[in-house]
């Protein structure tokens, strides 16, 4: 990923400018940060009603296996990813992460049994390289990065009833859940998941209908565009990992405390134990512990604490123990959130550390997470 | 007297002292204000030095001293309640009150005109 170089824009890109969006870089692509309301309304908007964002950035890429048997490309990917892949049954997606030898998340995903293959979403700064880890890895398999469909993101308590104004059927999906739905007369894959804490939707589009259906929808009086900026602050509110940030080729998955994402069947003494990349030190860390620990952080004045602020043990600044991972002000908290890697045994909620901003040493409280109650359909 | 810095400050002179803030062309920029961290008052500083800290709930900037001078106020109403900075930026959104060590600097900086052009 460079920083030069013409941007890609994505389907919903001349919406965007004609709702008056603030265009930044982002993964190489031209990506909306806000709209006039701003990031603080928009992040509100979200919890109270629903939100509208463009992640057609993300990569959505099929995986099918030369015997047309789902099954054998879920075994396949379990050689890549830390996750009961197999046990995944049709219609239903689930959360995971590609390892490396070291036992460090190279990316996190979704993972999608659709029937007949996998459909798997990726982040979009890591795309081309998850393509091409996977076509070297994956054998007996194709892998096809889908370059003619739009990703759209509808979440918040109001985004059901704003999507079953389209299509009332997808009441009845429960988190987690996948199917085909016909909206605004384009064939989509939807399913009942997101990234902010909130129930909603993520709505895979044929391309050439997206700009069509994100009309559809922002034309519910309850629904809006939402930008990069508030889709930032609402999953930190939520407690999820951003990668790049969060977790990256330097974190494992359990010093991330990503564990609840790695079954039993992947786990030591399970059916299918260890076979992914770095499955020697990752179980080992569950048997063991790690040393350290992501943690939510709550900063105990009103002063937000960044990303890359230094954490220490004591007010003093003399012993240094890890990094705040990312941090803002939490509009729904109304206050300042922040989460970062500590030792473990300061990984317990209630304990104080502190964190080098402008000089200062300021305390946070660790925390559990998430900072804000999720309301996922279960 | 109204006068304006490139780095969008404004100040407004009354003897040797001039209240200063941020232009209403900030406060747009910067959106929703969530923090503002004012200087001591008795703290001194030298021009373009780091006054004060406004924070968006994405990112923090800073905002500087447009000329040498001693902090002799602060508006705490705006710590309290930031968002006084984007609703009235050139007015009870102020930030702080600066006695200037030589009152003719103020000269060099912009005028409302000189300003508004710069902005566009």
């Amino acid at each position: 990923m460079t920083d030069s170089g013409p941007l890609s824009t994505t389907p919903l890109h001349t919406l965007h400018i004609s709702l008056g969006a603030r265009m930044v870089p982002f993964a190489g692509y031209d990506m909306p940060v806000q709209y006039p309301a701003g990031v603080l309304k928009e992040h509100l908007h979200t919890r109270a009603k629903a939100g509208l964002f463009d992640v057609s950035h993300m990569g959505q890429v099929l995986v099918k296996a030369d015997s047309g048997v789902v099954a054998d490309a879920a075994l396949a990917l379990e050689k890549l990813v830390p996750v009961d892949i197999l046990g995944l049954k049709e219609g239903r997606q689930r959360y995971g992460f590609f390892t490396d030898e070291n036992g460090g998340v190279l990316d996190d995903l979704m993972i999608t049994n659709r029937g007949d293959h996998l459909l798997v979403v990726v982040n979009a700064a890591c795309k081309e390289a998850d393509v091409a880890h996977m076509k070297a890895h994956l054998s007996g398999c194709s892998v096809t990065l889908l370059e003619d469909r739009a990703l759209i993101a509808l979440q918040g308590p109001a985004a059901e009833a704003v999507l079953a104004s389209l299509a009332p059927e997808v009441v009845a999906m429960k988190f987690m859940d996948v199917r085909d739905v016909t909206l605004a007369g384009a064939a989509c894959i939807v399913s009942r998941s997101g990234y902010s804490g909130e129930d909603g939707y993520e709505i895979s589009v044929p391309s050439d209908k997206a700009e069509e259906l994100a009309k559809a929808l922002l034309a519910h009086e309850d629904c809006e565009a939402i930008g990069l900026g508030a889709r930032d602050s609402l999953r930190l509110e939520a407690g999820l990992c951003l990668y790049g940030n969060d977790i990256d080729t330097t974190t494992s998955p359990i010093e991330a405390s990503l564990e609840w994402a790695i079954q039993k069947a992947r786990r030591a003494g399970g059916e299918r134990e260890g076979g992914f990349p770095g499955a020697g030190r990752i179980l080992g860390e569950l048997a063991n512990k790690t040393s350290r620990r992501r943690v939510g952080l709550k900063p105990e004045g009103k002063a937000p604490v960044r990303a890359h602020a230094k954490l220490f043990a004591d007010a003093e600044g003399q012993r240094e123990i890890g990094e705040v991972t990312s941090g803002t002000f939490g509009p729904s908290v109304e206050g300042p959130v922040a989460m970062g890697y500590v030792p473990s045994e300061l990984a317990v909620p209630g304990k104080q550390v502190f964190a080098e901003v402008r000089g200062k040493y300021l305390p946070l409280t660790v925390a559990s997470l998430p900072f804000i109650t999720p309301t996922y359909k279960r | 007297m109204l006068k304006f810095t490139a780095e969008h400050e404004w100040l407004k002179l009354d003897g040797d002292v001039a209240t200063v803030g941020i232009t209403q062309h900030a406060a747009d920029q910067l959106g929703d204000l969530v923090f503002v961290e004012l200087p001591e008052v008795g703290s001194t500083f030298a021009k373009n030095g780091e006054a004060a800290t406004v924070e968006s709930v994405k990112a923090a900037s800073d905002v500087y001293c447009p000329l040498d001078g001693e902090i002799v106020e602060i508006n705490e109403a705006i710590t309290s309640d930031p968002s006084l900075v984007n609703s009235d930026p050139q007015g009870a959104g102020w930030f702080f009150k600066l006695k200037l060590s030589n009152v003719a600097d103020a000269n060099d900086l912009l005028d409302e005109a000189a300003y508004k052009e710069l902005v566009g």
